[in-house]
Parts: structure tokens; sequence; C-alpha cells
């Protein structure tokens, strides 16, 4: 009796294995793109850095449905990169999990350069020059000694942004809507199952559910980042 | 310690030739500071770049490793260019093949020594490593990483690496800055036996006289941004007009000299000066036959018209006085230089003693060294 009650329904094992999807495709189409940023924004200084800067952060204090409306008239079949992707590709991302995940990366790239880029700038430049006495070019300073200590912050940043990614919903439901077992998130199916009477206790499971995935992500965050600043410091006096 | 000849076949590059020695001639303004040097450093032996904190020393050996760029003229290491500043050649660090040893070890701390050993090391340097590590005495250190090591040792490290990546010169900047006095003399010993060892130039920055005076062969004076002499360190020690510069009150004299005995009852080793004439001097752990430098200070040489008997000096070297000059700072005494065969000697005596003695230039006179006096450390 207390399995069943306790055990998932297939609707909501729906809105987590989606929600785990479109996060986890959201932080990988981001994750590139980000510590490029971030080591561009850390170790350079180029004209129109602040702008960058600037531009980077509006997805932090913009109110998410702009965000999302912002993407529908650009990713849009008739936005300027929408047309040409369904034109070109035959592919189009509004009302699709793909444009979920676009969103919820957006959403979620401002934390990811944050951390990446504090962790980056944490690293030595005397370490870097002293592997180029060594021989090594840009490349291999960057793969083999900055990436390698910045990874605490990079490990940090990738569950942040996992995190934002996964609780998106603004953009999300403007951008892609609210399709059962497409874009149907764990947010959007809260959202769904509060806006229906009668609901309530479906809806408290789902915050529930919510929660625990949420503590997962942030002691799988830190025991990583534990374990690799550990690897860094061993034994460090 | 003592089978250094084992590593007389490390050479640190095979296709060398006489084309490393370095031709420089920098400007660079920073801040209120202005830099401007010529020098050329010869393609074999220590040269250290000396002069005091802020006077260039450092920010010098900068510019040779293309750590910062000069805002005019050039620097040559042999027939290729690394920086002209008119021609706007710029040779990336990484393709400098220098090989830099920074004040602070600069390990990596996420790889252990061995990785740090091998990061810059070409394929065709691995036959070495082995004798390298020897030398340096980090064997044992291999698996450990660079946070659990002493200051002393992690420097040791960092020279390894630094070696190992074949460079045609080798660039130090202050490396025992830092390290206890015990740490300091450890590796100050590692230091002179590996400049032995290695066939390439190195460039070693330093502000202590005496650490100088254990590891270099020429010498770059640096004040103020400029150069202010510059050539081989023996004849830059008998300057008397550098007494101030080099060690001032504990100024000192280096001797080369060859074992010649032991004597065990007494732990004392004869040594031949070239010349012919012996010294005494406490053990030395070194087989007959080999070459050693020794360091005196001037405030330890006494001079006499002829060997006193009865007495404690073992010592007693028949010299000829090539100059006396009044000391720089000490108002009683003057400097005096003299002439041991090829090799010479100073002495600081007390003004007092020359008048009475009638010290004159060309005048021979026995000068009176104490056994314990000698430094042989190195």
């Amino acid at each position: 009796m207390l399995f069943e009650a306790i055990a998932l329904s297939d609707a909501e094992w729906q809105a987590i294995t989606l929600s785990l999807k479109i996060a986890g495709s959201a932080v990988g189409w981001i994750l590139l793109p980000g510590i490029a940023v971030a080591w561009l924004l850390a170790r350079h200084e180029f004209r129109g850095k602040a702008l960058l800067d600037g531009l980077l952060h509006l997805p932090l204090v913009l109110p998410p449905v702009v965000v999302g409306y912002l993407l529908l008239l650009s990713l849009g079949r008739n936005g300027w990169l929408g047309q040409w992707l369904y034109q070109g590709f035959g592919f189009s991302l509004p009302f699709t999990w793909q444009g979920a995940a676009v969103a919820g990366g957006v959403m979620a790239f401002p934390l990811l350069v944050r951390a990446v880029r504090l962790s980056l700038e944490a690293v030595d430049p005397k370490l870097e020059a002293a592997a180029g006495t060594l021989g090594a070019n840009r490349w291999r300073v960057l793969f083999t000694i900055t990436l390698p200590l910045a990874i605490p912050g990079l490990l940090t940043g990738t569950v942040l942004a996992f995190a934002r990614a996964l609780s998106e919903f603004g953009a999300t439901i403007t951008f892609a809507s609210n399709i059962p077992g497409e874009t149907r998130t764990l947010p959007l199916a809260l959202y769904t199952l509060i806006q229906t009477p009668g609901k309530e206790a479906a809806a408290a499971r789902l915050c529930v559910l919510s929660i625990v995935i949420a503590m997962i992500s942030l002691m799988a965050s830190e025991w990583l980042a534990r374990r690799a600043r550990k690897r860094l410091e061993e034994r460090d006096r | 310690m003592n089978d250094v000849s084992r590593y007389h076949g490390y050479r640190a590059s095979d296709d060398r030739d006489d084309s490393n020695a370095l031709d420089c001639r920098v400007q660079k303004r920073l801040g209120d500071f202005d830099l401007d040097i010529s020098l050329t450093v010869p393609a074999s032996g220590v040269t250290a770049l000396f002069g005091q904190s802020g006077s260039g020393k450092t920010s010098l050996l900068r510019l040779i490793a293309g750590l910062d760029r000069p805002d005019g003229g050039y620097v040559r290491l042999g027939e290729r260019t690394l920086t002209d500043v008119e021609q706007k050649t710029h040779v990336p660090i990484h393709k400098r093949q220098l090989g830099v040893v920074f004040q602070e070890a600069r390990l990596f701390p996420h790889y252990r020594v061995r990785g740090n050993l091998t990061y810059g090391m070409p394929p065709a340097a691995r036959s070495r490593f082995d004798d390298l590590v020897t030398l340096l005495g980090i064997g044992h250190l291999l698996e450990r990483l660079p946070g659990t090591l002493s200051g002393g040792e992690a420097r040791r490290v960092a020279i390894g690496r630094a070696l190992l990546t074949q460079p045609r010169m080798l660039l130090m900047d202050e490396p025992l800055t830092g390290l206890d006095g015990e740490r300091k003399q450890e590796l100050l010993r590692y230091l002179v036996r590996l400049t032995r060892e290695i066939d390439i130039p190195v460039v070693y920055v330093s502000h202590d006289a005496a650490e100088i005076v254990a590891v270099a062969d020429h010498l770059a004076l640096v004040e103020q941004g400029r150069l202010v002499a510059h050539g081989p360190l023996d004849e830059l020690m008998m300057r008397l007009d550098l007494t101030d510069r080099l060690g001032g009150f504990d100024a000192t004299t280096r001797l080369s000299a060859k074992v010649v005995d032991h004597d065990d009852r007494y732990s004392l080793t004869r040594v031949v000066l070239d010349d012919g004439q012996t010294l005494r001097i406490p053990a030395v752990d070194q087989p007959p036959g080999t070459p050693i430098r020794l360091s005196v200070g001037v405030r330890d040489v006494a001079l006499a018209h002829a060997m006193p008997e009865g007495t404690s000096y073992r010592n007693g070297l028949d010299t000829t006085i090539e100059a006396i000059e009044p000391s720089p700072q000490e108002p009683s005494a003057n400097e005096v230089r003299l002439l041991i065969g090829r090799q010479r000697l100073r002495a600081r005596l007390t003004r007092q003693a020359c008048d009475e003695m009638q010290l004159e230039v060309g005048k021979s006179v026995v000068a009176l060294i104490r056994s314990v006096a000698f430094d042989s450390r190195f």
C-alpha cells in the first residue's frame, strides 16, 4: 500500500525524465561556448568587453518571459534565425523539447559563465607563464594548466547551470509552450496541477520531487568540487 | 655526492656550438623606472646579473625570456633574433628554447613531480632524465605532489624541469630567495655542481654577493637600470673601486687550486696553486688532482716581510704587491692587491700597518692565511 502511495505515476515519470533530458541538453550546448566566453573575459582585454559582459548578464535580470518572447521573435519560424533554420534544415525550435533546452540554456548561460570565469581568474597566471617557458603554446597551456586548475569552479558552474535549466519556467512556457511529453517539465507540470482544482495532493508530490532533485544535484556538485579540490591540494601545507 | 664525473656526459643540447652567446640591447620604461642596458653573455659559464632590489636585473631577465617586451632594442641568442623592436620581431616565449627558473618554484600543483619534470621534455631528452634527477637529488620525490615538497626540494624540481626542456640557455631569477640558511647552502651546493655539469650558458640573477662568489664566472653589475661593470668575476673582484658593491665589509677573493693530498690525522687537505705554491685548508672530500675553488675573506689575510716562526698561521704565500688603495668605507684601512703567479689575492690592512711595514707597489711580501679561513664548500 505504502509503495503504491509513493510510486510515481507515468505522468510524473514523464515530467522528471523530460526535465532531466532538457536540462542536460541545455547544459550540454552551453558548456563549451560558456567556457570559451568565460576564458575570453578572464584572460583577455578587448574593445567591447564591458558590453559583452552586460549582454551576458541580461537573462539574469530580465523577466524570463521577455527572454522567451525574444527567443520566439528570433528563433520562431518567421524569426531571422528561425527562418534560416527552417528553410535550411527543416528544423523548427518553438514547441519542441529542443526549444525548451535552448530556453533553459540561455537562462543558465550567465550563471555558468560567472562561475567558470571566477575559477579561471583564480588560476595563477604565473603558472601559465611558467608553462610557456617550458615550450607549451597557449592551447596546451589552456588544456593542461588553466582548465584542470579551474575544475572545481567548472563543476560548480555546470551544476548551477543544470539546476537553473531544471527550474526554468517563464522563458520555456513562452517559447516552447506547455505540451505534455514534449515540453512539460517539472515546473510546468506543477504549474498545470496548481491551475487544476482538486489536484493539490499531486502538486505537493511534484513539489517534494523538485526539492529532492535539487538537493541531489547540489550535494553531487559539492562532492565533486571537494574531490577535485582535494586532488589539487592533496596534503598541501 | 662525489661521483660527479659520472655526469660529465650530460649535455643539454648536442647540436650546440659556440652560438649560444647572448647579445642584447634593451630599453624599457616601467613607470618612473628606466632600463637601458647593453649586455653580452658568453656562450658558457654562469653570468650573474647582480644588483640591489629594484636595480632592474629581474626586469632584464624577463625581457630576455620574452615575458615582457622592450620598448626598444634587440635580444639575440647566437644567430637567432629573439626580439627586435625595429624589425618588429618577437619570438613568443614557448618558442625561445630558454629554460627559466623563477623566484618561486611555480610547480604545477596538479602534476606529480615526475609530471612537472616531463612537462616540457622532448623525447630526445628522455635519456637524460635519470642522470639529472640523480644530480639534483630528487629521485625519491618523483611520485609526490608539489604541495608536499619543502622549499628547497621544490626549487630543485623547478630547475630540473627547466633543464629537461633542453634549453639553449638557463635563466635563473634569485633561485635561493626565501630559503633559510641551511636549505640555502644545500641548494647552492646543488647549483654549483649543476652549473659545472651543464654546457649551456646560465644567467643568474641575485642580490647576494656570497651567492655570486659561489656560482658565477662572469658578472654584470646593474644599478638603477644601467650596467655599471661587466666582465669575468675574478677580475671584477680585484677591482678595489667595486669593493662596496661586491661584498663590502665581507669582500672575498677566489682562488683556483688543485687537490694534492689529504692529512687524515688533522683533517686537512693540501692544495696547489698554479704557480706551484701550496696551501693547507680544512679537508675537502675530493680525490687528488680535482680542481677546486677556494674563497678567503679580505680580512683574513695578513702580511709579513718573512714567514714568522712559531706561528699558528698554516699558510704563507710569496706574493708581490700590485696595488694599495684606501678602503672606500673604512677610514682605518687600505685595500691591498697581491700577485701570486697569475692569480690575485686581496688583503685589507690598517693604514698604520701599511705605513709601519713601508708597503709599496712592487714589493715582495708573504701573505699569511689561517687554514680555517678558507671556504671550499663550493
